[in-house]
Protein backbone atom coordinates (compact mmCIF):
# COMPACT_ATOMS: atom_id res chain seq x y z
CA UNK A 1 0.00 0.00 0.00
CA UNK A 2 1.30 3.19 -0.83
CA UNK A 3 1.55 5.17 2.71
CA UNK A 4 2.91 8.56 1.54
CA UNK A 5 3.69 10.87 -1.71
CA UNK A 6 7.25 9.83 -3.12
CA UNK A 7 8.96 10.65 -6.51
CA UNK A 8 11.81 9.17 -8.84
CA UNK A 9 13.47 10.11 -11.92
CA UNK A 10 14.15 13.43 -13.66
CA UNK A 11 13.21 15.34 -16.46
CA UNK A 12 16.31 14.74 -18.81
CA UNK A 13 15.79 13.34 -21.89
CA UNK A 14 15.41 10.05 -22.38
CA UNK A 15 14.51 9.75 -18.55
CA UNK A 16 10.93 9.71 -16.91
CA UNK A 17 9.73 11.50 -13.67
CA UNK A 18 6.90 9.41 -11.78
CA UNK A 19 5.21 10.92 -8.96
CA UNK A 20 2.97 8.71 -6.78
CA UNK A 21 0.06 9.55 -4.57
CA UNK A 22 -1.84 7.30 -1.86
CA UNK A 23 -5.39 7.09 -3.01
CA UNK A 24 -8.45 5.04 -0.96
CA UNK A 25 -8.98 1.67 -1.00
CA UNK A 26 -10.56 0.64 -3.92
CA UNK A 27 -10.00 3.71 -6.16
CA UNK A 28 -7.78 2.09 -7.97
CA UNK A 29 -5.50 3.57 -10.59
CA UNK A 30 -5.81 6.98 -11.32
CA UNK A 31 -2.76 7.76 -14.15
CA UNK A 32 -2.29 11.11 -15.46
CA UNK A 33 0.62 10.75 -18.55
CA UNK A 34 2.32 13.25 -20.39
CA UNK A 35 5.06 12.23 -22.98
CA UNK A 36 6.83 13.63 -25.34
CA UNK A 37 6.55 10.78 -27.87
CA UNK A 38 2.32 10.69 -26.46
CA UNK A 39 1.63 10.03 -30.13
CA UNK A 40 4.48 7.17 -30.84
CA UNK A 41 4.18 5.24 -27.54
CA UNK A 42 1.80 6.29 -24.82
CA UNK A 43 -0.11 3.28 -25.16
CA UNK A 44 2.82 1.30 -24.46
CA UNK A 45 4.08 3.43 -21.42
CA UNK A 46 0.72 3.65 -20.04
CA UNK A 47 0.72 -0.61 -20.28
CA UNK A 48 4.15 -0.78 -19.14
CA UNK A 49 2.93 1.59 -15.77
CA UNK A 50 0.27 -0.48 -15.24
CA UNK A 51 1.56 -3.99 -15.47
CA UNK A 52 4.58 -2.41 -12.77
CA UNK A 53 2.10 -1.13 -10.37
CA UNK A 54 0.62 -4.89 -10.88
CA UNK A 55 3.31 -6.55 -10.38
CA UNK A 56 4.17 -4.47 -6.93
CA UNK A 57 0.53 -5.71 -5.74
CA UNK A 58 -0.11 -1.49 -5.74
CA UNK A 59 -3.80 -1.26 -6.46
CA UNK A 60 -4.25 1.84 -5.47
CA UNK A 61 -2.67 4.75 -5.83
CA UNK A 62 -2.47 8.19 -7.66
CA UNK A 63 0.25 9.10 -10.62
CA UNK A 64 1.47 11.70 -12.22
CA UNK A 65 4.22 11.05 -14.68
CA UNK A 66 6.26 12.75 -17.32
CA UNK A 67 7.95 11.14 -19.68
CA UNK A 68 10.92 12.73 -21.67
CA UNK A 69 11.32 9.31 -23.92
CA UNK A 70 12.20 6.42 -21.47
CA UNK A 71 12.75 3.13 -22.65
CA UNK A 72 10.43 0.21 -20.98
CA UNK A 73 13.15 -1.03 -18.67
CA UNK A 74 13.70 2.29 -17.31
CA UNK A 75 9.86 3.24 -17.07
CA UNK A 76 9.78 -0.17 -14.83
CA UNK A 77 12.42 1.11 -12.22
CA UNK A 78 11.14 4.56 -11.98
CA UNK A 79 8.05 3.22 -11.06
CA UNK A 80 9.55 0.36 -9.17
CA UNK A 81 11.52 3.07 -7.10
CA UNK A 82 8.67 5.64 -6.48
CA UNK A 83 6.52 2.93 -5.51
CA UNK A 84 9.34 1.16 -2.96
CA UNK A 85 9.44 5.23 -1.62
CA UNK A 86 5.66 5.46 -1.30
CA UNK A 87 5.66 2.26 0.86
CA UNK A 88 8.82 3.24 3.14
CA UNK A 89 10.67 0.71 2.04
CA UNK A 90 14.48 1.51 2.57
CA UNK B 1 23.65 64.18 -51.16
CA UNK B 2 22.33 61.54 -48.23
CA UNK B 3 20.14 58.82 -47.72
CA UNK B 4 19.61 59.01 -44.78
CA UNK B 5 16.31 59.35 -43.39
CA UNK B 6 14.69 60.45 -40.25
CA UNK B 7 13.01 57.25 -39.31
CA UNK B 8 11.41 54.11 -40.30
CA UNK B 9 8.19 54.91 -41.05
CA UNK B 10 9.78 57.30 -43.55
CA UNK B 11 11.98 54.84 -44.97
CA UNK B 12 8.96 52.61 -45.78
CA UNK B 13 6.98 55.45 -47.32
CA UNK B 14 9.73 56.24 -49.53
CA UNK B 15 10.11 53.00 -50.88
CA UNK B 16 6.53 52.63 -51.92
CA UNK B 17 5.52 49.68 -50.10
CA UNK B 18 2.14 48.89 -50.68
CA UNK B 19 -0.17 46.27 -49.71
CA UNK B 20 0.34 43.23 -51.59
CA UNK B 21 4.44 43.48 -52.09
CA UNK B 22 7.27 41.01 -50.91
CA UNK B 23 9.71 42.65 -47.88
CA UNK B 24 12.90 40.97 -47.15
CA UNK B 25 14.96 40.28 -44.33
CA UNK B 26 18.32 38.49 -43.64
CA UNK B 27 18.98 36.44 -40.11
CA UNK B 28 22.49 37.27 -39.28
CA UNK B 29 21.53 38.49 -35.88
CA UNK B 30 19.49 35.25 -35.61
CA UNK B 31 17.52 34.85 -32.24
CA UNK B 32 18.99 38.39 -31.76
CA UNK B 33 17.82 40.16 -34.67
CA UNK B 34 15.44 43.02 -33.44
CA UNK B 35 15.07 44.89 -36.63
CA UNK B 36 12.20 42.32 -38.72
CA UNK B 37 10.09 43.12 -36.09
CA UNK B 38 10.72 46.81 -35.72
CA UNK B 39 10.18 46.79 -39.24
CA UNK B 40 6.87 45.29 -38.97
CA UNK B 41 5.63 47.22 -35.92
CA UNK B 42 6.24 50.48 -38.69
CA UNK B 43 4.58 48.86 -41.63
CA UNK B 44 1.64 48.16 -39.24
CA UNK B 45 1.29 51.88 -37.79
CA UNK B 46 1.06 52.65 -41.67
CA UNK B 47 -1.68 50.70 -42.13
CA UNK B 48 0.06 48.53 -45.30
CA UNK B 49 -1.26 44.72 -44.96
CA UNK B 50 -1.04 41.63 -47.36
CA UNK B 51 2.73 41.62 -47.24
CA UNK B 52 4.93 38.82 -48.48
CA UNK B 53 7.80 38.06 -46.39
CA UNK B 54 10.53 36.67 -47.55
CA UNK B 55 13.49 36.22 -44.85
CA UNK B 56 16.24 33.92 -45.02
CA UNK B 57 15.46 32.62 -41.57
CA UNK B 58 12.86 32.68 -38.72
CA UNK B 59 14.32 32.56 -35.11
CA UNK B 60 11.95 32.45 -31.65
CA UNK B 61 12.28 36.14 -31.82
CA UNK B 62 10.40 36.53 -34.31
CA UNK B 63 7.20 34.94 -32.45
CA UNK B 64 5.60 38.51 -33.28
CA UNK B 65 4.98 37.32 -36.74
CA UNK B 66 2.17 35.30 -35.52
CA UNK B 67 0.13 38.29 -34.36
CA UNK B 68 1.10 39.76 -37.91
CA UNK B 69 0.07 36.47 -39.63
CA UNK B 70 -3.21 36.88 -37.52
CA UNK B 71 -4.17 40.53 -37.96
CA UNK B 72 -3.12 40.15 -42.32
CA UNK B 73 0.17 41.73 -42.42
CA UNK B 74 1.55 38.76 -43.04
CA UNK B 75 0.34 36.48 -45.88
CA UNK B 76 2.60 34.77 -47.08
CA UNK B 77 6.11 33.93 -45.74
CA UNK B 78 9.09 32.61 -47.96
CA UNK B 79 12.17 31.19 -46.11
CA UNK B 80 15.48 28.78 -45.63
CA UNK B 81 14.79 27.99 -41.88
CA UNK B 82 11.60 28.54 -39.08
CA UNK B 83 12.63 28.13 -35.49
CA UNK B 84 9.90 25.88 -33.35
CA UNK B 85 8.09 28.68 -32.18
CA UNK B 86 6.56 30.11 -35.16
CA UNK B 87 6.71 27.02 -36.84
CA UNK B 88 4.45 25.43 -34.62
CA UNK B 89 1.98 28.05 -35.60
CA UNK B 90 2.69 27.74 -39.09
CA UNK B 91 2.27 23.80 -38.49
CA UNK B 92 -1.82 24.38 -36.97
CA UNK B 93 -2.57 26.10 -39.71
CA UNK B 94 -2.35 29.71 -39.17
CA UNK B 95 -1.22 30.74 -42.70
CA UNK B 96 -4.01 30.23 -45.51
CA UNK B 97 -1.20 30.25 -48.12
CA UNK B 98 1.25 27.40 -48.19
CA UNK B 99 5.26 28.58 -46.49
CA UNK B 100 7.95 28.37 -49.57
CA UNK B 101 10.32 26.70 -47.99
CA UNK B 102 14.08 27.01 -50.21
CA UNK B 103 17.85 26.82 -49.35
CA UNK B 104 20.11 28.58 -49.08
CA UNK B 105 21.57 28.54 -52.19
CA UNK B 106 18.55 28.28 -53.73
CA UNK B 107 17.38 31.14 -52.02
CA UNK B 108 20.06 34.08 -53.52
CA UNK B 109 19.62 31.87 -56.91
CA UNK B 110 16.04 32.47 -57.00
CA UNK B 111 16.36 35.95 -56.17
CA UNK B 112 18.72 36.91 -59.16
CA UNK B 113 17.11 34.88 -61.83
CA UNK B 114 14.12 36.97 -61.13
CA UNK B 115 11.79 33.56 -59.89
CA UNK B 116 11.14 35.12 -56.49
CA UNK B 117 11.09 39.00 -56.93
CA UNK B 118 11.48 41.75 -53.43
CA UNK B 119 10.16 45.13 -53.43
CA UNK B 120 11.62 46.45 -50.49
CA UNK B 121 15.06 44.59 -48.81
CA UNK B 122 15.19 45.79 -45.20
CA UNK B 123 18.87 45.26 -44.47
CA UNK B 124 19.95 45.03 -40.47
CA UNK B 125 23.49 46.49 -40.73
CA UNK B 126 26.08 46.61 -37.30
CA UNK B 127 27.73 49.38 -39.03
CA UNK B 128 26.80 51.51 -42.33
CA UNK B 129 27.72 54.90 -43.86
CA UNK B 130 25.64 57.91 -44.47
CA UNK B 131 25.54 56.62 -48.01
CA UNK B 132 24.79 52.34 -47.00
CA UNK B 133 27.84 51.12 -47.57
CA UNK B 134 27.34 48.94 -44.46
CA UNK B 135 28.78 45.63 -42.63
CA UNK B 136 28.52 43.27 -39.93
CA UNK B 137 32.10 42.94 -39.04
CA UNK B 138 31.50 45.78 -36.25
CA UNK B 139 29.65 47.52 -34.49
CA UNK B 140 27.88 47.05 -31.04
CA UNK B 141 25.49 44.18 -32.56
CA UNK B 142 28.32 42.74 -34.92
CA UNK B 143 27.43 39.48 -36.35
CA UNK B 144 29.95 39.24 -38.93
CA UNK B 145 29.25 38.30 -41.99
CA UNK B 146 26.11 39.68 -44.03
CA UNK B 147 26.35 36.87 -46.73
CA UNK B 148 22.63 35.96 -47.27
CA UNK B 149 21.54 40.00 -47.11
CA UNK B 150 24.23 40.39 -50.64
CA UNK B 151 21.15 39.27 -53.10
CA UNK B 152 18.53 41.27 -51.08
CA UNK B 153 20.39 44.51 -51.66
CA UNK B 154 21.63 43.84 -55.28
CA UNK B 155 18.24 42.54 -56.57
CA UNK B 156 15.09 44.54 -54.39
CA UNK B 157 13.22 46.88 -56.02
CA UNK B 158 14.28 48.98 -53.28
CA UNK B 159 16.90 48.73 -50.08
CA UNK B 160 16.70 49.85 -47.12
CA UNK B 161 20.14 49.81 -44.36
CA UNK B 162 19.15 49.69 -40.90
CA UNK B 163 21.77 49.97 -38.55
CA UNK B 164 22.71 51.52 -35.19
CA UNK B 165 26.08 52.27 -35.38
CA UNK B 166 26.26 55.08 -37.73
CA UNK B 167 30.21 56.02 -39.76
CA UNK B 168 31.18 58.58 -41.26
CA UNK B 169 31.83 58.20 -44.91
CA UNK B 170 33.39 56.07 -45.93
CA UNK B 171 33.15 52.93 -44.51
CA UNK B 172 36.53 51.22 -44.60
CA UNK B 173 35.90 47.69 -45.11
CA UNK B 174 32.30 47.49 -46.37
CA UNK B 175 30.96 44.55 -47.20
CA UNK B 176 27.99 45.52 -49.17
CA UNK B 177 28.14 48.48 -51.48
CA UNK B 178 26.27 51.96 -51.72
CA UNK B 179 25.88 51.04 -54.87
CA UNK B 180 22.61 49.35 -54.01
CA UNK B 181 21.07 50.93 -51.63
CA UNK B 182 18.41 53.60 -51.23
CA UNK B 183 18.04 54.54 -47.72
CA UNK B 184 19.69 54.56 -44.43
CA UNK B 185 17.79 54.24 -40.91
CA UNK B 186 19.35 54.79 -38.16
CA UNK B 187 17.73 52.98 -34.81
CA UNK B 188 18.41 52.37 -31.38
CA UNK B 189 19.54 49.02 -31.26
CA UNK B 190 19.37 46.47 -34.38
CA UNK B 191 20.33 43.28 -32.23
CA UNK B 192 20.63 41.42 -28.64
CA UNK B 193 24.14 40.54 -28.77
CA UNK B 194 23.50 37.82 -26.49
CA UNK B 195 20.93 36.18 -28.94
CA UNK B 196 23.19 36.99 -31.94
CA UNK B 197 25.74 34.02 -30.53
CA UNK B 198 24.03 30.68 -31.03
CA UNK B 199 23.64 28.77 -28.14
CA UNK B 200 24.21 25.36 -30.27
CA UNK B 201 27.78 26.10 -31.28
CA UNK B 202 29.26 24.39 -28.10
CA UNK B 203 30.87 20.74 -28.06
CA UNK B 204 29.26 17.77 -27.28
CA UNK B 205 30.33 16.30 -23.95
CA UNK B 206 27.77 13.69 -24.60
CA UNK B 207 29.85 10.32 -24.55
CA UNK B 208 27.28 9.11 -27.50
CA UNK B 209 27.99 11.99 -29.03
CA UNK B 210 31.81 11.95 -29.10
CA UNK B 211 31.96 8.40 -30.06
CA UNK B 212 29.60 9.44 -32.86
CA UNK B 213 32.49 12.36 -33.86
CA UNK B 214 35.35 9.74 -33.35
CA UNK B 215 33.60 7.72 -36.24
CA UNK B 216 32.73 10.76 -38.33
CA UNK B 217 36.49 11.74 -37.68
CA UNK B 218 37.72 8.57 -39.20
CA UNK B 219 35.32 7.91 -42.08
CA UNK B 220 36.89 11.17 -43.56
CA UNK B 221 40.34 10.03 -42.91
CA UNK B 222 39.42 6.59 -44.53
CA UNK B 223 37.49 7.92 -47.70
CA UNK B 224 40.99 9.04 -49.27
CA UNK B 225 39.94 12.57 -49.43
CA UNK B 226 41.56 14.19 -46.64
CA UNK B 227 44.81 14.96 -48.70
CA UNK B 228 46.36 18.30 -49.09
CA UNK B 229 43.87 20.38 -51.00
CA UNK B 230 40.95 19.15 -48.36
CA UNK B 231 38.14 21.13 -47.96
CA UNK B 232 34.96 21.04 -45.39
CA UNK B 233 32.32 22.13 -43.82
CA UNK B 234 30.27 21.30 -40.77
CA UNK B 235 27.46 21.70 -39.02
CA UNK B 236 27.20 23.76 -35.68
CA UNK B 237 25.31 20.97 -33.70
CA UNK B 238 27.61 19.78 -30.29
CA UNK B 239 28.71 16.13 -32.14
CA UNK B 240 29.70 18.20 -36.12
CA UNK B 241 31.78 20.65 -33.96
CA UNK B 242 33.29 17.87 -32.21
CA UNK B 243 34.26 15.42 -35.49
CA UNK B 244 35.71 18.53 -36.27
CA UNK B 245 37.72 18.76 -33.46
CA UNK B 246 38.99 15.25 -33.91
CA UNK B 247 39.74 15.81 -37.87
CA UNK B 248 41.75 18.96 -36.55
CA UNK B 249 43.69 16.48 -34.85
CA UNK B 250 44.16 14.27 -36.63
CA UNK B 251 45.24 16.73 -39.98
CA UNK B 252 47.76 17.84 -37.76
CA UNK B 253 49.26 14.70 -37.08
CA UNK B 254 49.32 14.23 -40.84
CA UNK B 255 50.62 17.24 -41.62
CA UNK B 256 47.71 18.08 -44.58
CA UNK B 257 47.09 21.34 -45.51
CA UNK B 258 43.56 21.68 -46.31
CA UNK B 259 42.20 24.58 -48.80
CA UNK B 260 39.56 25.68 -47.57
CA UNK B 261 36.19 25.85 -44.62
CA UNK B 262 33.03 26.71 -45.69
CA UNK B 263 29.91 27.50 -43.98
CA UNK B 264 28.50 28.56 -41.20
CA UNK B 265 31.99 29.31 -39.16
CA UNK B 266 32.08 28.84 -35.70
CA UNK B 267 35.03 29.24 -33.44
CA UNK B 268 36.38 25.31 -33.95
CA UNK B 269 36.95 26.14 -37.53
CA UNK B 270 38.88 29.33 -36.76
CA UNK B 271 40.89 27.26 -34.90
CA UNK B 272 41.50 24.89 -37.37
CA UNK B 273 42.45 27.78 -39.81
CA UNK B 274 44.37 29.17 -37.15
CA UNK B 275 46.27 25.58 -36.81
CA UNK B 276 46.97 25.27 -40.79
CA UNK B 277 44.56 23.22 -41.59
CA UNK B 278 43.28 25.70 -44.22
CA UNK B 279 44.30 28.37 -46.23
CA UNK B 280 41.06 30.38 -46.27
CA UNK B 281 37.83 30.09 -44.24
CA UNK B 282 34.51 31.00 -46.74
CA UNK B 283 32.16 32.43 -44.36
CA UNK B 284 28.51 32.89 -45.42
CA UNK B 285 27.42 33.94 -41.66
CA UNK B 286 29.06 33.60 -38.15
CA UNK B 287 27.51 31.64 -35.43
CA UNK B 288 29.46 32.64 -32.71
CA UNK B 289 31.79 35.31 -30.95
CA UNK B 290 34.73 33.85 -32.32
CA UNK B 291 34.46 33.78 -35.75
CA UNK B 292 33.23 37.70 -35.54
CA UNK B 293 36.40 38.54 -34.48
CA UNK B 294 38.05 36.31 -36.90
CA UNK B 295 36.39 37.89 -40.04
CA UNK B 296 37.27 41.17 -39.08
CA UNK B 297 40.45 40.20 -38.10
CA UNK B 298 41.77 37.86 -40.61
CA UNK B 299 42.23 38.37 -44.43
CA UNK B 300 42.30 34.81 -44.95
CA UNK B 301 38.65 34.35 -43.13
CA UNK B 302 36.65 35.75 -46.14
CA UNK B 303 32.98 36.44 -46.16
CA UNK B 304 30.82 34.95 -49.33
CA UNK B 305 27.29 35.95 -50.64
CA UNK B 306 24.77 33.64 -50.61
CA UNK B 307 24.84 32.46 -54.01
CA UNK B 308 28.81 32.38 -53.48
CA UNK B 309 27.96 29.56 -50.82
CA UNK B 310 26.07 27.68 -52.46
CA UNK B 311 23.84 29.04 -55.75
CA UNK B 312 22.65 26.13 -58.18
CA UNK B 313 22.58 28.84 -60.57
CA UNK B 314 25.85 30.87 -60.63
CA UNK B 315 28.57 30.13 -62.78
CA UNK B 316 30.15 28.26 -60.20
CA UNK B 317 29.77 28.48 -55.93
CA UNK B 318 31.43 26.78 -53.11
CA UNK B 319 29.82 24.33 -52.45
CA UNK B 320 30.83 22.82 -55.90
CA UNK B 321 34.66 22.62 -54.66
CA UNK B 322 33.84 21.15 -51.44
CA UNK B 323 35.48 17.60 -50.58
CA UNK B 324 33.56 17.01 -47.65
CA UNK B 325 30.26 18.42 -45.44
CA UNK B 326 29.15 16.66 -41.84
CA UNK B 327 25.33 17.59 -41.42
CA UNK B 328 22.56 16.31 -38.50
CA UNK B 329 19.46 15.06 -39.35
CA UNK B 330 15.81 14.75 -37.43
CA UNK B 331 15.42 11.45 -39.20
CA UNK B 332 16.95 9.36 -41.93
CA UNK B 333 15.51 7.10 -44.08
CA UNK B 334 16.65 3.76 -45.21
CA UNK B 335 16.52 5.44 -48.52
CA UNK B 336 18.73 7.74 -46.76
CA UNK B 337 16.72 10.74 -47.26
CA UNK B 338 17.06 13.39 -44.72
CA UNK B 339 14.23 15.17 -42.72
CA UNK B 340 15.50 18.85 -40.88
CA UNK B 341 12.04 20.29 -41.47
CA UNK B 342 9.92 18.58 -39.04
CA UNK B 343 9.97 16.73 -35.46
CA UNK B 344 8.75 13.25 -35.01
CA UNK B 345 5.31 14.56 -34.54
CA UNK B 346 5.52 16.95 -37.70
CA UNK B 347 5.73 20.10 -36.25
CA UNK B 348 7.99 22.44 -38.44
CA UNK B 349 11.15 22.96 -36.49
CA UNK B 350 14.12 23.96 -39.04
CA UNK B 351 14.80 23.73 -42.77
CA UNK B 352 17.21 22.81 -45.19
CA UNK B 353 19.54 26.26 -44.36
CA UNK B 354 22.67 24.65 -46.63
CA UNK B 355 21.77 21.17 -45.49
CA UNK B 356 20.81 20.20 -49.59
CA UNK B 357 23.09 22.92 -50.97
CA UNK B 358 25.96 21.18 -49.20
CA UNK B 359 25.10 17.57 -49.25
CA UNK B 360 24.68 17.97 -53.48
CA UNK B 361 28.06 19.85 -53.80
CA UNK B 362 30.17 17.85 -51.48
CA UNK B 363 31.85 14.69 -52.61
CA UNK B 364 31.31 12.99 -49.20
CA UNK B 365 28.49 13.72 -47.31
CA UNK B 366 27.91 12.71 -43.74
CA UNK B 367 25.15 12.69 -41.62
CA UNK B 368 25.94 12.32 -37.29
CA UNK B 369 22.88 11.19 -35.59
CA UNK B 370 22.73 9.16 -32.32
CA UNK B 371 20.95 5.76 -33.42
CA UNK B 372 17.72 7.22 -31.65
CA UNK B 373 16.57 10.53 -29.31
CA UNK B 374 14.47 10.07 -26.52
CA UNK B 375 13.45 6.66 -27.71
CA UNK B 376 12.41 7.68 -31.36
CA UNK B 377 14.64 5.62 -33.56
CA UNK B 378 16.82 8.19 -36.06
CA UNK B 379 16.41 5.53 -39.02
CA UNK B 380 12.96 5.11 -40.50
CA UNK B 381 10.67 4.05 -43.38
CA UNK B 382 10.06 6.68 -44.84
CA UNK B 383 10.82 10.59 -43.72
CA UNK B 384 8.02 12.94 -42.87
CA UNK B 385 9.66 15.47 -45.00
CA UNK B 386 12.05 15.27 -47.30
CA UNK B 387 14.76 17.93 -46.94
CA UNK B 388 17.52 16.99 -48.53
CA UNK B 389 17.52 14.01 -51.25
CA UNK B 390 18.74 10.61 -49.97
CA UNK B 391 20.62 10.36 -53.36
CA UNK B 392 22.99 13.39 -52.55
CA UNK B 393 23.44 11.54 -49.09
CA UNK B 394 27.03 8.79 -48.77
CA UNK B 395 26.72 7.93 -45.24
CA UNK B 396 25.69 7.87 -41.62
CA UNK B 397 27.07 8.19 -38.98
CA UNK B 398 25.86 7.03 -35.45
CA UNK B 399 27.40 5.54 -32.34
CA UNK B 400 26.17 1.78 -33.10
CA UNK B 401 27.53 1.80 -36.15
CA UNK B 402 28.34 3.82 -40.16
CA UNK B 403 25.67 3.26 -42.72
CA UNK B 404 26.95 3.99 -46.21
CA UNK B 405 24.78 4.90 -49.04
CA UNK B 406 24.97 1.40 -51.65
CA UNK B 407 25.66 4.31 -54.66
CA UNK B 408 29.21 4.21 -52.56
CA UNK B 409 30.37 0.76 -52.35
CA UNK B 410 33.64 2.07 -52.75
CA UNK B 411 33.77 4.09 -49.48
CA UNK B 412 31.89 1.14 -47.54
CA UNK B 413 35.05 -1.16 -48.65
CA UNK B 414 37.38 2.19 -47.46
CA UNK B 415 35.87 2.20 -44.42
CA UNK B 416 35.75 -1.58 -43.77
CA UNK B 417 39.56 -1.73 -44.36
CA UNK B 418 40.40 0.99 -42.03
CA UNK B 419 38.51 -1.18 -39.15
CA UNK B 420 35.33 0.94 -39.09
CA UNK B 421 31.67 -0.75 -38.09
CA UNK B 422 30.15 -0.40 -41.72
CA UNK B 423 26.35 -1.80 -40.95
CA UNK B 424 23.33 -1.50 -43.27
CA UNK B 425 21.08 1.32 -42.69
CA UNK B 426 17.94 -1.59 -42.24
CA UNK B 427 20.32 -2.83 -39.26
CA UNK B 428 20.65 0.57 -37.59
CA UNK B 429 16.79 0.67 -37.53
CA UNK B 430 16.11 -2.82 -36.53
CA UNK B 431 18.80 -1.80 -33.27
CA UNK B 432 17.18 1.17 -32.70
CA UNK B 433 13.78 -0.05 -32.62
CA UNK B 434 14.52 -3.67 -30.20
CA UNK B 435 15.76 -1.10 -28.13
CA UNK B 436 13.06 1.34 -28.09
CA UNK B 437 9.91 -0.28 -29.54
CA UNK B 438 8.35 0.29 -33.03
CA UNK B 439 7.22 4.08 -32.88
CA UNK B 440 3.07 4.76 -34.06
CA UNK B 441 2.92 6.81 -36.84
CA UNK B 442 1.45 10.18 -35.91
CA UNK B 443 -1.35 11.98 -37.16
CA UNK B 444 -1.36 14.49 -39.73
CA UNK B 445 -4.12 16.62 -41.69
CA UNK B 446 -4.24 16.85 -45.41
CA UNK B 447 -3.93 20.69 -46.16
CA UNK B 448 -0.39 21.59 -46.89
CA UNK B 449 0.89 24.38 -44.80
CA UNK B 450 4.25 24.19 -46.65
CA UNK B 451 6.18 23.53 -50.13
CA UNK B 452 9.75 22.57 -50.23
CA UNK B 453 11.83 23.38 -52.55
CA UNK B 454 14.87 21.92 -54.29
CA UNK B 455 17.70 24.24 -54.36
CA UNK B 456 16.62 24.38 -58.34
CA UNK B 457 13.61 25.57 -57.37
CA UNK B 458 11.95 22.53 -58.20
CA UNK B 459 9.20 21.14 -55.23
CA UNK B 460 10.61 18.53 -53.18
CA UNK B 461 8.09 17.76 -50.77
CA UNK B 462 5.48 19.24 -49.03
CA UNK B 463 4.59 19.65 -45.49
CA UNK B 464 1.24 18.76 -44.21
CA UNK B 465 -1.06 20.21 -41.01
CA UNK B 466 -0.71 18.73 -37.60
CA UNK B 467 -4.26 18.89 -36.41
CA UNK B 468 -4.66 20.70 -32.71
CA UNK B 469 -5.51 18.46 -30.02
Amino acid sequence: MIKQKACAGTLESSDIYVEIAPAAAGSGIKLNLTSVVMQQFGDQIESVIRQTLDQLDVKDAELTVSDRGAVDCTIRARVETAVCRGKGVE
Amino acid sequence: MSKLVKDMKEAIRLSGLKDGMTISFHHHLRNGDMVAVMVLDAICELGIKDLNVNISSIFDTHAPFIEYIRDGVITGIETDYMGGVVGRAVSEGILEKPVTFRTHGGRPSDIIRGASPIDVAFIAAPTADCMGNCTGKTGPSACGSLGYAFADAMYAGKSVVITDNLVDYPLVDYSISEEYIDYVVTVDKIGEPSGIVSGTTKITKDPVGLVIADYAARAIDASGLLVDGFSFQTGAGGASLAAAKYLKDIMIRKNVKGSYGLGGITSYMVDMLQSGCFKALYDVQCFDLGAVESIRTNPCHMEVSGAHYASPTAKSSAVDSLNVVILGATEIDTDFNVNVHTDSNGYIMGGSGGHSDTAAGAKMSIIVAPLSRARLPIVVDKVLCKSTPGNTIDVLVTQRGIAVNPQRPELAERFTAAGLPVVDIHDLKEMAEKLNGVPKKPQLGDRVVANVLYRDGSMLDTIREVPVR
